[in-house]
């Protein structure tokens, strides 16, 4: 059989150890993506709960699969140096040969789970009031003609990558790729109708700071799992996922207690977050006590440009750009500053390399032109064929009984069941429509209890 | 006095108090209630079941008021609450025979009149 002569073969090349983390690793940043919509869910009001939280969890399902298709050719086959070409669509020639030390149909899986969450983290700035459909069209061909091409780049032997760009697991690739969509998104659909004019508070506080924690837990394999290997740099990639996040979250509530005198729950959510965002392209680059500087360095931009976002025109609802964008750029240039080559590959400019800044700066730039410009294109695009904003009474009711045919916190009061089979649509009578409880006919003959 | 009852959008609260804030009313209660204005059912479907929904979340406002307040209220229910599509609400007004505030005893007109706001803190 030819399947296991190629089993045989490529099981030798395999690091069992390697593979073993690596298959733990995708399976925890596949994780990131339901952690997100806890995070974005928990921050909306109550009425666009299951809208938001979906935006995240159909990218699962959208880009998951455009990934395996066509996605994963795109970044990663042998192309030029701005795209990959076609030679692993369909997943051909992505089997278990070996790709470093692990499979490369897991390599091709892993990947994935970061195109999927790139996706989801732009519907932060869109959320309560995007159309679902329109969305929808909108992540799929993103990632096909943004985040694959970008990827690319730094990833898969891209311009980027031939001029030594650091991002160890994506701090250009996902956040500031993702953090540029996200105003060019916002800007193109519009801001929220009672934006700037009614208090629009987080429904769910303690599903923002489950969401946070369950992404630094997936994180761990976002960063650690982009060594590829269970070696040296993933312990370093770990433990710097450890310490960054840690002292941005430290520095986040100095900032709000400076300034409010409160610490927030909902502030030390978000220091977590952007505490991630900024080590992830620095993770197995910079030494522990850099990470530790770089994290808490990395709160004081966002904190307070989400301070003034507010008082902007700019309705990036759940702070994508702040946290994303500018945490993600804020740890490209902090890797070219820290990095360290007792540690790493490269030396940044605080042991006087300041080339390597230069080319962060570069890389940086380039995601935010291409993607901020292709984003653009697309939402027109899209806005041609479906209209990308929910009506003004869907939004001012809330959008997931309208998009979804769903509340997310329902006690059942005043359900009425419609008979399932055709049968029974006909004795509706006047009697049963008045007698909410009492179970008609119709109802006992269904079978419901 | 009378007791001003109104049933309202939830969605338009923020609107409501903003209204009958600038209109001087300052005291009132609310309440989330649902209830059924002849508004068009929403079906929803949770796996295989699906259902109409009969009852509609809404906001219930109870507001005590003296006699001259009475038009000013209604004005600000009407200008915050309507949007004009079926399901906007009502608004009831029963006679009121008594009010008295807890904290002072005070009685009747002394006790729907809002005392000065404290400053916030």
């Amino acid at each position: 059989m030819d399947d296991s002569t190629s089993l045989d073969a490529a099981g030798a090349a395999f690091a069992s150890a390697d593979l073993a983390w690596m298959l733990i690793a995708t399976a925890l940043v596949l994780m990131m993506t339901p952690a997100l919509a806890f995070f974005y869910g928990g921050l909306v009001r109550r009425k666009n709960a299951l809208n938001t939280m979906m935006m995240s969890f159909a990218s699962l399902g959208i880009v998951g699969v455009l990934w395996a298709l066509l996605g994963y050719s795109l970044a990663f086959a042998p192309g030029n140096a701005f795209i990959g070409g076609l030679d692993f669509a369909f997943l051909r020639g992505v089997g278990l040969e070996a790709q470093g030390t692990i499979p490369h149909l897991l390599f091709m899986a892993f990947q994935g789970t970061f195109a999927i969450i790139t996706a989801a983290l732009i519907s932060g700035a869109v959320a309560e009031r995007m159309r679902f459909e329109a969305y929808l069209l909108f992540i799929a061909t993103w990632m096909l003609a943004v985040y694959a091409p970008v990827c690319h780049w730094v990833w898969g032997g891209g311009w980027l990558a031939e001029m030594g760009a650091l991002d160890f697991a994506g701090g250009t690739v996902v956040h500031v790729n993702a953090g540029i969509a996200a105003v060019v998104a916002a800007l193109v659909v519009g801001r929220r109708d009672d934006y700037g004019r009614r208090a629009m508070l987080p429904h769910n506080v303690p599903f923002v700071l489950l969401g946070a924690g369950l992404l630094w837990l997936g994180w761990f394999g976002f960063n650690a799992g982009s060594a590829l290997a269970a070696d040296g740099v993933a312990a370093l990639a770990f433990v710097n996922t450890l310490l960054a996040p840690a002292a941005t979250l430290c520095a986040w509530m100095a900032l709000d207690y400076a300034t409010t005198r409160r610490t927030t729950a909902v502030g030390a959510a978000t220091g977590i977050v952007v505490g991630l965002v900024a080590v992830t392209p620095a993770a197995g680059f910079v030494g522990p006590l850099g990470a530790l500087a770089l994290g808490a360095l990395a709160a004081v931009p966002s904190y307070f440009a989400i301070m003034a976002r507010g008082r902007t025109g700019l309705d990036d609802s759940l702070e994508v750009a702040a946290a994303h964008g500018l945490g993600g750029l804020v740890g490209a240039l902090l890797t070219g500053v820290f990095a360290s080559a007792a540690w790493g590959p490269a030396s940044g400019a605080l042991a006087g390399d300041w080339r390597q800044l230069g080319v962060q700066v570069i890389a940086v730039v380039g995601a935010l032109v291409y993607s901020g410009g292709a984003t653009f294109v697309l939402l027109k695009l899209i806005g041609l064929i479906v209209p990308l904003r929910a009506d003004a009474t869907m939004e001012s009711q809330g959008l997931d009984v309208p998009l979804h045919g769903e509340e997310a916190y329902t006690e059942g009061d005043g359900a009425v069941l419609l008979p399932y089979f055709p049968a029974h649509t006909e004795p509706r009578t006047a009697a049963a429509r008045t007698s909410l409880d009492a179970p008609s006919e119709a109802n006992a003959a269904s079978g419901v209890l | 006095m009378k007791l001003i009852t109104a049933v309202i959008r939830p969605e338009r609260l923020s609107p409501v108090l903003e209204a009958l804030f600038a209109a001087d009313v300052r005291g009132l209660t609310i309440t989330r209630a649902k209830g059924h204005g002849g508004e068009t059912e929403a079906i929803e479907t949770y796996r295989g079941t699906t259902v109409k929904m009969e009852l509609v979340e809404k906001v219930r406002l109870d507001i005590a008021v003296s006699d001259s307040f009475v038009q000013t209220t209604v004005d600000a229910l009407l200008a915050g609450a309507r949007t004009g599509a079926v399901g906007d609400g009502k608004i009831f007004i029963s006679p009121l025979e008594k009010v008295i505030r807890i904290r002072t005893g005070e009685e009747d007109m002394a006790a729907v009149t809002p005392p000065e706001p404290a400053l916030a803190v």
